[in-house]
């Protein structure tokens, strides 16, 4: 019987934690497409490798079933694969580091790029929640002017049980829109 | 623990902010200060952008909330002594704030505030209105601040001793976006911050005309086609808006001109807007097994 796919992309700015995200529920190793950034720069200080392309996860649901999560390159400059991305998808995670205001602007331009891509549901995950300077998730809702039907959802990306919140959310919207 | 929240008003300005605080309705303190350079740069959310990094240095100053609403400010750089205030709302004449600065330099403003009523000098609504004006002049001031960090201190109030008047937050952020709505068109006039400027033909009659405040002469003082606006504007140190404001009066008066820079580079790639791929709405079914097996992961 033919196996079908199904996709879900995890976008949001540079170093908000899409990488770490996919590595936390993916069943396989992430198929990462990483590049080491070049060494004695700032950029190096905060994340010694990045995204050029994008990421690739899988979750086996059954025999028939395959859900791949993707996770978008951060980088402006790969933004042209963004679209390609978003072909099909399900629907789709923003996230944003609770920790980097210099980054909220970038997410939320993100976030309006995607929706206009393709009608699909989506949530807001605030990711970084465990650090002491994150910026409390409703207080993210009111800086990025997210309305308040969309679901904003503290997230700790490396922790499985945040990551699978953050996805069950998601698959609810999408029952919920079926629905509608 | 109480909570902070840390930023600089590049990535959210003060309006945003007091709407978050309006909206959550937060208690505590808004801290702004000056911008210190660590020498570094902080990269920005499109992974390439990057500006220098800033982190806060001496607090320059503080407005503070209770539930939501705005109840205390003040500048560092400004006296905030309740006979001050009340001397610059004509409350108090010359010499009797001489006289109160004098003997009560030392009182707490409530303090203060009980002795001036009880002899009559001024009423309790003269001294709620001194207040809430210049708790009002000071964050409007604040809303054209564009570069400082900041931290939000939860649950911090105002030193002991300070008289609060609690404002409502909706009519400051009105006020608040339209002085935004100011600097977007002087922004839109003077697009360009690294512009330089030159003096016309013959400006020296012009300028024996017009009367010029000090910082106008301060940047005057800059001007030369090799000193960008931006250049001027660190030398005199200041705002963006306050740049603005100035140059564009001295455009207006025909004093100065914009000597254009070089053309930036085109924009390499546009994104494709208009394509919009076919999605096929997928079968319930298949959102509830995957929802079965993400619990199960």
């Amino acid at each position: 019987m033919a196996t079908t796919t199904v996709k879900m992309v995890i976008t949001g700015p540079y170093a908000s934690g899409k990488t770490e995200f996919i590595r936390s529920i993916s069943e396989i190793d992430v198929v990462s497409t990483e590049k080491e950034v070049t060494p004695d720069t700032y950029e190096a200080t905060i994340k010694p490798e990045t995204t050029v392309a994008m990421d690739f996860g899988r979750i086996t649901i059954d025999d028939e079933l395959v859900l791949y999560l993707f996770g978008t390159p951060g980088q402006r400059r790969f933004d042209f694969m963004w679209e390609i991305l978003a072909e099909g998808m399900l629907g789709f995670v923003v996230m944003v580091d609770s920790t980097k205001p210099e980054t909220f602007r970038e997410a939320k331009a993100i976030l309006e790029t995607f929706r206009a891509y393709a009608p699909t549901p989506y949530v807001v995950a605030a990711n970084k929640q465990d650090m002491d300077d994150a910026w409390p998730a409703e207080d993210l809702r009111i800086a990025l002017r997210i309305e308040d039907n969309v679901k904003l959802l503290p997230c700790v990306a490396k922790d499985k049980d945040k990551v699978k919140a953050v996805l069950l959310e998601l698959l609810y919207s999408i029952l919920e829109e079926m629905d509608t | 623990m109480p909570r902070q929240l840390r930023g600089t008003l590049q990535d959210l300005h003060t309006t945003q902010l007091l709407h978050l605080i309006n909206l959550a309705k937060k208690t505590g303190s808004l801290k702004l200060f000056e911008g210190v350079a660590t020498g570094k740069d902080i990269i920005m959310g499109d992974g390439e952008t990057k500006r220098p990094e800033v982190v806060p240095g001496a607090e320059r100053a503080r407005i503070v909330f209770r539930e939501g609403k705005l109840v205390y400010a003040q500048l560092t750089e400004r006296d905030n002594h309740l006979a001050t205030i009340l001397h610059k709302a004509n409350k108090l004449n010359d010499q009797q704030y001489r006289v109160i600065r004098e003997r009560a330099a030392s009182a707490t403003d409530k303090a203060l505030a009980l002795l001036l009523i009880n002899a009559n000098y001024v009423s309790q609504v003269d001294i709620m209105q001194s207040i809430q004006q210049h708790t009002l002049e000071i964050v409007y001031d604040l809303m054209t601040w564009t570069r400082e960090p900041f931290i939000f201190e939860e649950g911090e109030m105002p030193p002991n001793g300070r008289i609060t008047v609690p404002i409502e937050l909706e009519n400051v952020i009105i006020q608040g976006t339209l002085r935004m709505r100011e600097l977007d068109q002087l922004a839109k006039e003077l697009p360009n911050l690294d512009f330089a400027l030159r003096f016309p033909e013959a400006p020296g009659e012009k300028l024996k005309k017009i009367q010029l405040g000090v910082e106008e002469w301060r940047v005057v003082s800059f001007i030369n086609p090799k000193n960008s606006i931006r250049q001027i504007a660190k030398a005199c140190n200041m705002t963006d808006m306050q740049i603005r404001k100035i140059v564009y009066g001295l455009l207006n008066a025909g004093l100065v001109e914009l000597v254009k820079p070089q053309e930036a580079p085109s924009k390499s790639q546009i994104r494709r807007a208009d394509s919009k791929p076919n999605i096929t709405p997928p079968q319930r079914p298949v959102i509830t097994k995957l929802i079965d097996r993400i619990k199960n992961l």
